[in-house]
């Protein structure tokens, strides 16, 4: 039984010259970019469309109840896993796959934090609040946006968590392909980090 | 990008190095916010620490300094043309309304008659 081998998986393709998951997800990103580039194109829309006052104004730091220590807290371990995530690349690179495999391992933990501080510490005191998304426009873009982002984060705890456990099998088979899909991972994760190093000052500071 | 053992050694120091520079930015972007410059500057200076930050991430965690395939660069510089556009839409929209109306989601929905819509 022959079985179907994907081409340029870890050679690059002679016309791209890169392996081809590369370019994929690059393609996938560009389109990540619109997604997001939409959100805060409508949020400058909404927000310099808003009245200076009355009860349709912008609302305050006071009336949002974001707290930036909560939301600088979030970008630190978010840059802080990137950087692991980096490294586990790096170190499958130099042939270390235990090395590689704890780094990806701390990526998940750090992610898994970031997403219990924001249900739990930013979340569910807001729904108490009653700022829920009807509140006013700010809530229903910062529900969207973040959630949105959140969603992000899960996704990457997804796939990282596939290539920590059952994924890994394909280091012992191709340990260059797998390598090349970790790097994959890394642009799809670096890029959720970049995603977030805008919506922290946007939300949470002007 | 190119992966000899030495290659990535080497890019080791740089991920600490963006990773020392991002912690610091993101300590001077809450610095600064607590000073009110103007509402146009702070926006100014938000974003241009955003996009530096941004900036570094893209050229060394995702490897774009070294990125050499021009089918990238050729989505990239599409993705760029159309992201412009997309965040020129809110200058674009301001234009085409008449100054006295103020335009916002809340006006539209205090305006509108307060029966339910019927189905069709």
């Amino acid at each position: 039984m022959s079985v179907a081998v994907l081409p340029h998986t870890v050679k690059p393709h002679p016309i791209t010259g890169v392996y081809s998951g590369k370019l994929g997800t690059w393609l996938f990103l560009a389109s990540e970019v619109m997604l997001f580039g939409a959100l805060f194109s409508s949020y400058v829309l909404l927000r310099v469309g808003a009245p200076t006052d009355g009860p349709a104004a912008w609302p305050t730091h006071e009336q949002t109840h974001l707290s930036w220590k909560i939301g600088g807290f979030n970008t630190l371990v978010l840059i802080i896993s990137s950087v692991t995530m980096v490294m586990a690349w790096a170190s499958l690179k130099m042939n270390q796959f235990a090395k590689g495999r704890m780094y990806l391992a701390l990526t998940v933990a750090l992610a898994l934090l970031f997403i219990i501080v924001k249900l739990t510490l930013e979340y569910r005191p807001k729904f108490e609040l009653g700022l829920v998304p009807a509140h006013n426009n700010f809530f229903a873009l910062y529900y969207t946006m973040t959630g949105l982002h959140a969603l992000h984060i899960i996704g990457g705890i997804i796939v990282i968590g596939y290539f920590i456990l059952p994924g890994s099998a394909l280091w012992h088979r191709d340990p260059e392909y797998y390598t090349n899909r970790i790097e994959c991972t890394g642009l799809y994760w670096h890029f959720v980090d970049l995603v977030w190093i805008f919506l922290f000052p946007v939300l949470y500071l002007l | 990008m190119g992966g000899s053992h030495a290659d990535v050694s080497r890019h080791v120091k740089a991920y600490y190095a963006v990773f020392t520079t991002l912690a610091v930015m993101t300590v001077v972007t809450v610095a600064v916010a607590q000073f009110h410059f103007s509402d146009i500057g702070n926006v100014a200076v938000a974003l241009l620490i955003a996009a530096f930050k941004a900036g570094l991430v893209a050229a060394i965690f995702m490897h774009l300094k070294w990125e050499k395939s021009p089918s990238i660069w050729w989505a990239l510089g599409f993705c760029a043309i159309f992201f412009v556009v997309l965040m020129s839409l809110p200058v674009l929209t301001s234009q085409d309304s008449p100054p006295q109306v103020q335009h916002t989601m809340w006006d539209v929905r205090a305006a509108a008659p307060a029966t339910p819509h019927a189905g069709h």
